[in-house]
């Protein structure tokens, strides 16, 4: 029960509390680049969130099998960057061989996540927490779920946005960025809520 | 001792990787057909998507993959890139109908009536949402342009009367301000269309009497004079065949019976528009 807990807190956690994108300011490449529409952010968001997982499981066995045994952990970031990028190098020949259409939705969402700095963030931040297996894994979708909830809200304002009279120095990027800041000081409101 | 484990890992894990992506690639990897990305060259990407498909790659595959797709669907493209696909894929060439925009409303500020002065941001949709605009008329055209800023080819413009005119040079048919208008107002007729209606409403004649002066009444003089039936009216709006009108058609006589002159004609040779007051002459 207690472990359930746990877990629970740490997912709601990294959805919620500790949002990568607007209270951790991760990722913050593909949220500006992908939220102008809600068709590719929702896209987006399912290749972050299965990327994630996968990989925070691939590091997270590195980590723990490899690396600590021989106290290399200061290896970690350069380790954890061929892994990933290979991994998701590798998954879009798969995709692209078995799943034609699941490709011609990613396609180029997979290659822009592949270097992106909130795929390699979660298993940093899981291997700096010592988290095991499960806490890991839960913890790489709850932030894959928490981006993707951040990109939805984002593109969402940002199709309203289109058709709102705004000043002129500020449009596109200028107000993207206000809009950007009113978000997370509105996540900042959930900050304390569940205990580190 | 660290310095020489480093250098293990990193080229155990490097090595690792590579290898499995390197026999990944060569087990699995797709091979896309040469004459795809040979088609993909010809067609002129506008990737305005006439052709039914997502952009000139889609067409592109499909021309190639499958044979009853035919060669003739890039509008853009017109004749001289469908032989060129046809030489490519192999398949038979038939010449496609070349269709272009047409504007079905004649509602210049001085003929129509407005009924507010609107000041929002510039574009058909954002004055739609706004009770359908500031012209009296529901279904005319806003004349804010957004057809203009849609089309990729640069053919549309508004005029010096604040109405949008297609330059039939330049348009290539692909439909896209057809699409984007709030007002359906856009029509894609034969480029060679002799009568065009110009105008949209689907009011009873009395309203359009109120609302405009150039607006189809639905009177049916036009149905009732053509001898060949090529025109008909249907939700008080006159609906022209234009197969049959351009087939059949030695005079029109509709234009000149229009009490409202909500037709446009361009017969006998006459079809140059003039862009200042938007009308055939």
């Amino acid at each position: 029960m207690s472990a359930l807990h746990d877990y629970f807190l740490l997912f709601m956690g990294a959805v919620i509390v500790n949002n990568y994108v607007l209270t951790r300011f991760l990722g913050l490449c593909i949220f500006f680049g992908v939220s102008k529409s809600l068709n590719s952010s929702v896209s987006m968001g399912m290749a972050i969130v299965s990327v994630m997982s996968i990989s925070s499981i691939m590091t997270w066995a590195i980590n723990h099998f490899v690396l600590q045994p021989f106290g290399l952990d200061f290896l970690r970031t350069i380790v954890f960057v061929i892994v990933i990028a290979s991994f998701v190098q590798l998954l879009e020949i798969v995709v692209k061989r078995f799943l034609p259409n699941l490709y011609k939705i990613w396609g180029i969402y997979l290659l822009l996540v592949a270097t992106n700095c909130i795929v390699l963030g979660v298993p940093l931040i899981n291997a700096e927490e010592n988290f095991n297996f499960m806490k890991s894994l839960v913890n790489a979708i709850g932030s894959g779920v928490g981006f993707s909830l951040a990109l939805i809200l984002m593109a969402s304002v940002r199709e309203k946005m289109e058709y709102a009279n705004i000043p002129k120095p500020l449009r596109g990027l200028g107000g993207t960025f206000i809009v950007a800041g009113m978000l997370a000081l509105a996540f900042q409101g959930f900050s304390g809520m569940i205990p580190k | 001792m660290i310095a020489i484990s480093i250098v293990i890992i990193l080229v155990v894990v490097g090595a690792f990787f590579g290898l499995l992506l390197a026999f990944a690639n060569s087990k699995l990897a797709v091979k896309t057909d040469p004459l795809v990305h040979a088609v993909d060259d010809v067609l002129p990407k506008g990737q305005c998507g006439a052709c039914g498909f997502a952009g000139c790659m889609g067409y592109a595959e499909a021309v190639v993959k499958d044979p009853d797709v035919p060669v003739n669907l890039c509008l853009p493209g017109k004749d001289a890139v469908s032989q060129k696909i046809a030489r490519l894929t192999g398949k038979i060439n038939a010449p496609a109908k070349r269709l272009i925009a047409h504007v079905k409303c004649a509602g210049t500020a001085e003929h129509a009536l407005r009924i507010f002065e609107y000041r929002g941001v510039r574009k058909c949709v954002s004055a739609n949402l706004l009770q359908g605009g500031n012209m009296a008329c529901k279904f005319g055209c806003l004349g804010l342009g957004s057809c203009v800023s849609e089309c990729v080819f640069d053919a549309l413009s508004i005029g010096r009367n604040g109405m949008p005119v297609v330059n039939p040079e330049k348009c290539t048919g692909c439909g896209k301000c057809k699409n984007v208008c709030p007002k359906n107002v856009i029509e894609m007729v034969p480029v060679t269309a002799a009568i065009r209606v110009a105008c949209n409403s689907q009011d009873k004649g009395a309203t359009v009497r109120r609302n405009c002066k150039v607006g189809c009444i639905g009177c049916k003089l036009c149905e009732k004079s053509c001898p060949h039936s090529g025109i008909r009216v249907e939700n008080n709006i006159a609906i022209i065949n234009h197969a049959v009108c351009l087939e059949k058609c030695t005079e029109a006589v509709c234009i000149a019976k229009c009490p409202t002159k909500s037709l446009q004609g361009a017969v006998l040779g006459l079809d140059k528009v003039d862009v200042v007051s938007n009308r055939w002459i």
